[in-house]
Formats: structure tokens, C-alpha cells, sequence
């Protein structure tokens, strides 16, 4: 077989074995990095969600965070679609594995799915904080979907009428930087508090307004300002709370609590 | 050759900036440099790449055809950046999260493409290596400087630390908000290159063209 030349004079050969070699090489760096630093980035992922959770739990300042998980915070794993407790232990339970398996998840519904989630677990977690006097105060739910580039994963905080929002956190997101990546700042997620999940007739009707809410505006209770410059970013997050609040995520859950449904 | 070396280290920080002679890598540097701490880390990720880029370029360049020259040090670039992110990852999580894609961004970043291409492909690996580390100096000191403005300018500390007690917190400082947004880069760069120009005036580049003086009776006709 006659060598062939590229333009620049040198053998195709040699430039496909430069090729290959420096791709080899580079390949197994990348490679091995990502596999020797996994379990330390897990580990600092973990710590990251639970500082989000203690964040929104209000508990704040009070408990300390431990590699034991949270004081105060109780763990539970619940029936989605029941919206019953399920004796489990919670450390065993992963959704997002669970959501993987036919077995343990169920398809969500097209014309409900404008999150984007595809499937999730039949099961779910819920974090309860309780009180000093061991009463509870706030129920915690990991919501996730998709934004604009990424999925959104965060945690809603509702007070015990299953319907007030006490606070709320993104945690993990690759939203644009300076527009949507603003759904983690603290002062435009401060004004969900107190915000209402559910109207009267118990549908959600929360959601990210476009633009500033005025005073005057009938749903006010119900809506947050918009962010400029973000609307796909916070039509997500309208989509993802509508979802995961609504009847095919944590509805029949919230049932059993009293506000829902009462002004 | 001792003084050949020196010249690749200390040549970049100064009198051959990337930042203000050349004008490059300007987008992180105007990204980043809100606060200090992290712009220390971007600048620790740029001048560990663009050494070890340097090197590795260098290591090879007998080898490199000249066709695919630019992609074989873009594949370099590349997997060097992302080790270095996910290193931020697994030691630095928070400011990993702080400086989000601009680590990613190091790629792309013209710095570490124009000294690989015009300095290693020509030179042997050591002085290579100490040339990566003169130009990420040259890009981690604007950046120091520039971040440094900003957060004592527009929070009044430096590391999180009080430098200015601001009148928030009942001190005297009336922290400038500007200086926390991105437009005040553009103008503490800009500042900063008009400065070094006026140190050194040879750094300053010849007009391209002149606009003619025309007497405005002259145009009228």
C-alpha cells in the first residue's frame, strides 16, 4: 500500500498514531481522576444536600450537622400514590435509583409531565422536624425537574397545614449564571415564605410569576416575582412544584394534612 | 540559558502580560473576580493548566504533525481542565460551585491555546513549563489585583475579612454595589492597562490609522 501525504507533507500514519496515542493517554487521565475522586465528591454532594435540608428544616443554628444525618430530622419513606408511610429503613431507600427500575417506579403521564421527569419512584422520602416538645413543625420534600439546561433538584419546606410555604432551596442545578442560576439566592427564595400552595378547591396553584407580583393581583398568595431574563428557568420551577405538589406527586401525602384546600 | 529561563518566568507578569499587553482571557477575569477567594482558585486552575499544557505540548512537539497540531493541544487543554475540575470538586467543593463553568471555560481561554501554539511547539519542555507558569502569573495577577478592588471597594473586606467596617455592620464605609457587578471589571481593567501604559509607554501600540484634522469650512465645500 503506497503511503499517502496529507497536504502539509507528513504521512497519514503518523498522524493517526499521534492521534490515537495522545487520545489514549488523555482518555485514561480524565478516566482515572473521575473514578479516584467519585467517592469524595459523593461524599461532599451528600454534605450538600444535607446542609439544603437543614437550611429549609429552620432548624438552623440550633442542631448541629453530623455524618449521622440530622438531629431532629426524622426520616421517613412514603407511598406516593397512597400517600402513606412505609415501615422502611430510609438509608436503604434511594429514589433515583428507584426511579430507574420499572419495578419500583411508575411512568409519569405525558400530559402531566411538563417537568420533565419521566419516571419517578413509586416511593418517596419526606423529612418531618419536629419541635423541641417533639411536636411537629415542618415537612420537608425533595422536588426535582427540569429548568432551562438542566434538572433543578431542591427541597420544599411546608408548615404542618400541609400548605404554607416555609422555605425553599435548590441544591444542585447548571442554570445560566447571573439569570436562572438567581432560583438559589437566598433573597429571591425568601419570598416564598408564607407564599399558599393550594387554592380552595385544593388545585396548586403556586407558581413564578412573570415579572414583579403586585399587591392588587387576586393570586398573590399564590406567586413569586419572576427573574428577569429567566422565564424558562422559573417556568421550570412552576412546572417542577405544580408536579411534585400536585395529585401525582405528593398530593394524596399532603391529604392528610388540614390546610389544604382552607384559605 | 539561566537567564533565558528567567525571561520565560518573570518577562509575563509585567512587560508581556496576557491581560494588559495582549488583552486575553479577559471574559474569566471579568467573571470570577467578584470576590477574592475564588478568583485565587481560578488563577491556581489557569496557571497550573497553562503550565502543564505547556509541558506536555512541548514533551511532544517533534511528534505532532503539523495538520492536527491545534486540535492535539486543544485534547490536552481539555482533559487537563477537567481534571483540574474535578479535583475543585473533591477539595474545594464550595468555591467549585461558586466558580461553576469558568473552570470549565479555562479551555477556551486564549492564554493557555496561544502560549502552548506559539511558545511550546517551539521550545524544550523546561522552559515551556516555565513559561505556562510566567503567563498564568501574568493572568493571576490582574485577576488578584482586579478581584481585590472589587471586593474592598464593594464589600469592604479582602478573604471575607473587615478591611472597611461598612455602615451596615456600624463602621463608616459606604460599600460601592457597582463594584459587585460585572460592568466594574470592564472599567477596573480597563483602568489597570491605562496605568501599565502609562509605566511603561512601549507597551502602548501604534495607531493603525489617523483621523485627519478637516477645517469644517473645508467639509462644507
Amino acid at each position: 500500500m503506497p503511503e499517502t501525504e496529507t497536504p502539509t507533507g507528513e504521512r497519514a500514519t503518523t498522524t493517526l498514531l499521534v492521534a490515537l496515542g495522545v487520545s489514549l493517554v488523555c482518555s485514561s487521565l480524565v478516566a482515572s481522576a473521575a473514578v479516584v475522586l467519585k467517592p469524595r465528591q459523593e461524599a461532599n454532594r451528600l454534605r450538600e444536600v444535607q446542609r439544603n435540608i437543614l437550611e429549609v428544616s429552620g432548624l438552623e443554628g440550633t442542631v448541629r450537622l453530623d455524618e449521622e444525618g440530622l438531629e431532629r430530622v426524622e426520616v421517613r419513606v412514603i407511598d406516593l400514590q397512597e400517600g402513606t408511610y412505609v415501615e422502611v429503613d430510609p438509608t436503604g431507600f434511594d429514589p433515583a435509583e428507584a426511579a430507574k427500575d420499572p419495578e419500583t417506579s411508575v411512568a409519569v403521564p405525558p400530559e402531566i409531565d411538563r417537568a420533565r421527569i419521566g419516571r419517578r419512584a413509586k416511593w418517596g422520602v419526606v423529612y418531618l422536624v419536629r419541635s423541641e416538645s417533639d411536636e411537629l413543625e415542618r415537612i420537608i420534600l425533595p422536588v426535582s425537574g427540569q429548568g432551562l439546561w438542566s434538572t433543578m433538584y431542591g427541597f420544599i419546606a411546608l408548615e404542618m397545614d400541609g400548605n404554607t410555604i416555609a422555605a425553599v432551596t435548590f441544591y444542585e442545578h447548571g442554570e445560566t449564571p447571573g439569570l436562572g442560576d438567581q432560583i438559589a439566592d437566598p433573597s429571591w427564595r425568601s419570598q416564598w415564605e408564607g407564599k399558599q400552595v393550594f387554592d380552595q378547591e385544593g388545585r396548586v396553584r403556586f407558581e413564578v410569576a412573570k415579572g414583579a407580583v403586585s399587591d392588587s393581583d387576586p393570586l398573590s398568595t399564590h406567586r413569586v416575582d419572576g427573574i428577569s431574563g429567566a422565564t424558562l428557568t422559573g417556568n421550570g420551577v412552576t412546572h417542577l412544584i405544580r408536579y411534585w405538589l400536585g395529585d401525582h406527586g405528593y398530593g394524596p401525602y399532603l391529604d392528610s394534612f388540614q390546610g389544604k384546600g382552607t384559605p | 540559558m539561566k537567564s533565558e529561563a528567567r525571561r520565560a518566568l518573570v518577562e509575563p507578569i509585567v512587560d508581556n502580560n496576557p491581560v494588559t499587553l495582549h488583552v486575553l482571557g479577559v471574559c474569566s477575569a471579568l467573571a470570577v473576580t467578584t470576590a477574592l477567594l475564588p478568583s485565587l482558585y481560578m488563577a491556581l486552575a489557569l496557571t497550573s493548566v497553562a503550565a502543564l499544557a505547556n509541558a506536555a505540548v512541548s514533551a511532544i512537539r517533534r511528534l505532532l504533525p503539523n495538520s492536527i497540531r491545534i486540535i492535539v493541544q486543544m485534547t490536552i487543554i481539555a482533559s487537563l481542565v477537567i481534571v483540574v475540575e474535578q479535583l475543585l470538586r473533591a477539595f474545594a467543593y464550595d468555591i467549585s460551585r461558586e466558580l461553576s463553568v469558568f473552570v470549565g471555560l479555562i479551555i477556551t481561554n486564549c492564554i493557555v491555546l496561544g502560549r502552548t501554539e506559539s511558545f511550546a511547539s517551539k521550545n524544550p519542555v523546561g522552559l515551556s513549563f516555565l513559561d505556562g507558569i510566567g503567563n498564568g502569573l501574568g493572568y493571576s495577577v490582574v485577576l488578584i489585583l482586579v478581584a481585590g478592588t472589587r471586593e474592598l471597594l464593594g464589600a469592604g473586606t479582602l478573604l471575607g475579612f473587615t478591611i472597611l467596617p461598612t455602615v451596615a455592620e456600624g463602621g463608616w464605609y459606604e460599600p460601592n454595589g457597582m463594584m459587585l457587578l460585572p460592568p466594574s471589571a470592564f472599567f477596573v481593567i480597563g483602568l489597570m492597562i491605562w496605568a501599565v501604559r502609562s509605566w511603561k509607554a512601549e507597551q502602548v501600540e501604534k495607531p493603525e490609522f489617523r483621523i485627519s484634522e478637516v477645517h469644517r469650512t473645508e467639509a462644507l465645500q
